[in-house]
């Protein structure tokens, strides 16, 4: 099999080899190695050794004017009540059987209509981006809702390195398939590799990020590690974890949940309170810690940032 | 020691409701604590719906006739934990929010066959004392044999709540399925033969 390299190391990526060398003094004279790692960059510090879940991320992590100042929903809730059917189908089945993924070393393939195809190593994908803290709300299609920070950067910022053509007009995505550690993959719940995309415009939307954490500190398996895709105006299930596999294509690409209930998931499944499930109302959802639910905002609370993707089309056809 | 038998049936089947507050009051329910309720209680309907399904032909497999004494117990049960459902829903869930509630009855149909199998529930609860079997004479059969009806509806509920996992409503209506083939008139007639072996 042949494993191409990142071929597309630009000079300007490189640090200057005055700099390289000169580290040793800088560690020496720096107050600790975490101060020292800060000034890496984000996407350095995912180096295996530095990947385990729980991890602090160096800094410097950026704030973001897309974060909510809502009531974060606590990191224990977040990491043990989600859904990641690779690892079972229960709630608390990603947190409890995900201790033996094993998110390290990990490869990501990009295809499709672009100019730089090939397989890179996920440190290599990530460079050169800086790491920015998202705390974005979180809309599962089972009508409950998080508040997370995540930590990620940006779709847009790492695709555009791929140089897509003009023919691609959608992303596809792919969950790794590896049923000796997902146990949830044994069984044919969905029909597995897990498969999510996104048109283009959608993909490059400046919300739209890859999540490398959260609260901080390196995403834990059970939540999509090593990465994962989060579109917060989507039902939860469109953002895609552990994806090993990038595609532009010219065609409206095959989903996961769109292929188990073609009628009741569709490609769009952006959050709409107006649009109920065929078999459950999307109208008001249970924040995650609350008592009481709240109503669902129309695109989950972000219409003045994505609304104009969707101008001129009937969302109740495009579910 | 009879005597004691059906105090201590009584607690055992109360045991999952001490297991379930237990659980709510010391924080090992899950972050989303109302419908971990929901699914418990929803879950312990349909135990003893079967349970109490199994009573009569374990009766005539075993010829165990005592078990039969346990039967209305069993079937007050099912009825208990289907009341703590409703309320779930209705409290914890929706917190009276009728006009949610009559939307979700009418045009959600996994909820609308939960909510009539629970009402089909209630003559059967109301009819169980002795004084009413006595009253109803054989109309008292005709009308117990709705449980039927309620097991399929209650199945139906849950099989058309699930997103993609059916494996746990299909389990559920096996056993059902299972439950009622017990009771065909051929069926029965294989079961009985062993006790009429003995001539008397």
């Amino acid at each position: 099999m042949l494993i191409k390299n990142a071929p597309d190391i630009r000079p300007s990526e490189i640090t200057e080899p005055s700099l390289y060398f000169s580290r040793r003094r800088f560690l020496r004279s720096s107050v600790g190695a975490v101060v020292a790692a800060s000034t890496l960059g984000g996407a350095a510090l995912l180096r295996p050794e530095q990947a385990r879940a729980g991890t602090k991320l160096p800094g410097p992590i950026a704030q973001s004017p897309f974060s909510t100042d809502e009531d974060k929903t606590p990191y224990e809730d977040v990491t043990t009540y989600n859904n990641f059917y690779e690892f079972g189908t229960g709630k608390s089945d990603p947190s409890q059987n995900a201790g033996g993924f094993h998110p390290r070393p990990w490869s990501i393939s990009v295809a499709g209509e672009c100019n730089k195809p090939g397989t890179y190593d996920l440190e290599d994908f990530l460079k050169p981006q800086h790491l920015e803290d998202r705390i974005y709300r979180l809309r599962c299609v089972e009508a409950w809702s998080m508040v997370i920070p995540w930590v990620g950067i940006p779709l847009a910022n790492v695709l555009k390195r791929f140089e897509p053509s003009s023919h691609a007009k959608y992303l596809a995505m792919t969950t790794v398939y590896r049923p000796s550690e997902m146990p949830g993959q044994r069984r044919h719940v969905l029909d597995w590799p897990y498969t999510e995309g996104l048109r283009l415009d959608e993909a490059m939307h400046p919300l739209t990020i890859l999540a490398v954490g959260l609260y901080g500190e390196v995403l834990p398996n059970q939540n999509g590690a090593p990465l994962r895709l989060v579109v917060p105006w989507k039902y939860g299930f469109k953002s895609i974890k552990s994806i090993v596999k990038f595609e532009f294509t010219r065609e409206q690409p095959a989903t996961a949940w769109n292929k188990a209930a073609p009628g009741e998931y569709g490609f769009y499944s952006n959050v709409n309170p107006n649009v109920d499930h065929p078999r459950w109302s999307q109208a008001k959802e249970r924040r995650i810690g609350d008592f009481f639910k709240r109503k669902t905002l129309m695109f989950n609370g972000y219409a003045d940032q994505v609304a104009s993707l969707y101008s001129g089309m009937d969302l109740r056809k495009n579910f | 020691m009879r005597k004691l038998i059906k105090p201590l049936v009584f607690c055992l089947c109360l045991s999952p409701f001490g297991i379930l507050i237990f659980n709510a009051l010391t924080g090992r329910l899950s972050a989303n604590p109302i419908k971990d309720i929901t699914h418990f209680t929803g879950d312990w309907t349909l135990y003893f719906l079967l349970i109490t399904l199994a009573v009569t032909p374990l009766r005539r497999l075993t010829g165990w006739t005592p078990v039969m004494r346990y039967r209305r117990m069993l079937g007050l049960f099912a009825f208990f934990y289907a009341c703590l459902h409703f309320l779930t829903y209705l409290v914890l869930d929706q917190f009276f929010d009728w006009h949610t509630i009559a939307g979700d009855v009418m045009k959600r149909p996994y909820i609308t066959v939960g909510f009539t199998a629970f009402l089909l529930l209630i003559p059967l609860a109301v009819t169980s004392t002795a004084r009413m079997k006595q009253k109803l004479g054989p109309r008292w059969r005709r009308l117990h044999r709705l449980v039927y009806v309620i097991g399929g509806l209650g199945i139906l509920h849950y099989l058309w709540l699930v997103k993609a996992d059916i494996r746990p409503p299909v389990i559920f209506g096996a056993v059902f399925i299972a439950l009622l083939i017990l009771r065909l008139p051929g069926v029965r007639m294989q079961q009985n033969r062993p006790m009429m072996r003995s001539p008397s």
